[in-house]
């Protein structure tokens, strides 16, 4: 089916200290990939790297031609400020950015569009509510549903599930599943070992250095994740600079 | 009885006339973009911006006098300056936004009074520090109508990246390379807005119209077309009614106006729909579902 992303030596991390170190590697399109590992792994730092957020301190990434801003991202942690006077409608339309630009018009239209897009998640009846009103597993729904709106080939979850209950992860899993059947890439960071067993294809098991990347039968086995355990979280001070030479 | 104390004033006197409708025209300008102002938790620094301007208008006035577009030209480079001086020392060194520009907007301060008074008299120096509502002239009328009219457009065609700069930063950088300009642009509104009213309510108190109908705003709306629809209405009575106090009173104008744009923010503190105290008092019998 062909590349969408494909990780060439990739180093990335902050203040010269890796937090992703030598990354080789691609991702096909339409793949479903579980991206799993201890907290400090690096796994919100790679994404941020694919979505153009991070620059990388060594090596690149190739997207397959598609622009990083067409990449649909759920950050781990939303900086949305929950006082701010705006709609779960108005909020959720804004996932229709790429589409209409600066200053294309969201009107009558494309009301249909957004309805569906609340109602896909749950959130029928929602439109008019301030953000600041809803609960959490609501607030998650609700930027699945601008997810859904951007309509992205390429989809990137940051910890999607964390500290949501379990019949709305079930229905965002449902998500995932379709946006699966429609050929999209798919990357998500999970903790749930279990969850990515059952619903991943494919996972990425990641310890700052890759630990073992497949099948995800073949990945997370029992040697495999107390490998990545045994990964240190601190940062090396006293580390001199890297001179691993590109596989 | 009601026209004499209502109607009269304006009906018999030109400059009040002309005080009326550069007041309501600093409203429509001012007001939307204090509503910004105050949902980005940058209100002090609209009344530090205020502060910076007076520099630039007072070298304006020592180089052709009382001209406005001289004045506006150069309190608009100051405040353009120093935003974004502030704004890179921020980035650049250890200090933080707000205490880069605390060390701007003092030294512009001290620096405009001082040529004020070096360079004109004791009433000039009033004139800029506390405006002249009843000394508009036409030149200066047009000045406010044209800063509004532009200030209107662009917050128009910046709409869409402003909100979700507040809202959700994160998503708009992922999606748009917009919310570095649209910043920019605002701060270039704020600036534009606070010349605009530095004219008739004077470097002291011209973020006064421009944060405290927003302020008031914030009591009655949940959305915030409604916030700003309420905060210019507010904005206009304040100038209307502030006028009128002035004339009839005997007070001065400008504080006048700031005055009552202050009561009915702190009637709105206590009797205001959203978060009024008397409200959060008695709240009534909660709903079945």
């Amino acid at each position: 089916m062909g590349e969408q992303l494909r990780f060439r030596d990739l180093t990335l991390g902050y203040e010269r200290h890796p937090a992703v170190h030598h990354l080789n590697g691609a991702i096909e399109t339409g793949a479903l990939v579980a991206v799993v590992g201890p907290n400090g792994a690096g796994k919100s730092t790679l994404f941020k790297g694919i979505v153009g957020v991070l620059k990388p301190l060594a090596g690149g990434i190739e997207r397959g031609g598609i622009d990083p801003r067409d990449i649909a991202y759920l950050p781990q942690v939303a900086e949305i400020d929950r006082s701010f006077p705006i709609s779960v409608y108005d909020m959720v339309s804004m996932g229709l950015w790429r589409g209409k630009g600066l200053f294309g018009g969201i009107g009558h239209g494309d009301r249909g569009t957004v309805e569906a897009a609340l109602a896909a998640v749950g959130l029928t009846g929602f439109e008019g509510r301030a953000i600041g009103t809803l609960s959490g597993g609501q607030m998650q729904r609700m930027l699945f549903a601008r997810l859904l709106l951007q309509d992205a080939r390429v989809i990137v979850l940051d910890e999607p599930f964390s500290a949501i209950d379990a019949k709305t992860c079930a229905d965002l899993l449902e998500l995932v599943r379709r946006w699966h059947r429609e050929q999209r890439t798919v990357l998500a960071a999970l903790h749930d070992i279990e969850m990515v067993r059952a619903n991943f294809p494919d996972a990425l098991l990641l310890a700052r250095e890759p630990v073992a990347w497949g099948r995800t039968g073949e990945v997370l086995t029992p040697e495999n994740l107390t490998k990545a355990r045994r990964m240190c979280e601190a940062f090396d001070e006293q580390a001199e600079a890297c001179v691993v030479e590109a596989a | 009885m009601i026209y004499d104390t209502f109607i009269a004033p304006f009906a018999e006197f030109e400059f009040m006339r002309r005080a009326l409708v550069g007041t309501i025209a600093i409203a429509f300008g001012a007001a939307p973009v204090g509503i910004f102002l105050m949902l980005r938790r940058m209100s002090l620094i609209g009344d530090a911006m205020a502060h910076a301007i007076l520099p630039g208008a007072a070298i304006g006035y020592l180089l052709s006098g009382l001209n406005v577009f001289a004045m506006a030209g150069g309190g608009l480079v100051a405040g353009l300056v120093i935003a974004i001086g502030a704004a890179l020392i921020a980035r650049t060194t250890e200090l933080k936004e707000d205490a880069s520009l605390a060390g701007f907007l003092l030294i512009s301060l001290a620096v405009g009074v001082t040529i004020v008074s070096v360079g004109g008299s004791n009433v000039d120096l009033l004139r800029f520090l506390f405006g002249s509502v009843l000394g508009l002239d036409d030149q200066t009328l047009l000045l406010i109508v044209s800063i509004t009219t532009l200030s209107l457009l662009a917050l128009a065609l910046i709409w869409r990246p402003l909100v979700l700069e507040c809202v959700d930063p994160g998503f708009l950088r992922s999606v748009s390379r917009a919310g570095g300009p649209a910043h920019l642009a605002f701060l270039a509104l704020v600036v534009m807005n606070l010349v605009g009213g530095f004219h008739a309510l004077g470097t002291l108190l011209a973020v006064g119209i421009m944060i405290l109908p927003a302020v008031t705003a914030r009591f009655w709306a949940r959305d915030i077309t409604m916030m700003i629809a309420i905060a210019v209405a507010s904005a206009g009575v304040a100038g209307y009614t502030g006028l009128l106090l002035s004339f009839h009173a005997g007070l001065p104008s400008g504080p006048a106006v700031i005055l009552v744009a202050g009561a009915l923010y702190a009637a709105s503190v206590v009797v205001g729909p959203v978060g009024g105290l008397l409200w959060q008092a008695f709240p009534g019998r909660h709903l079945e579902a």
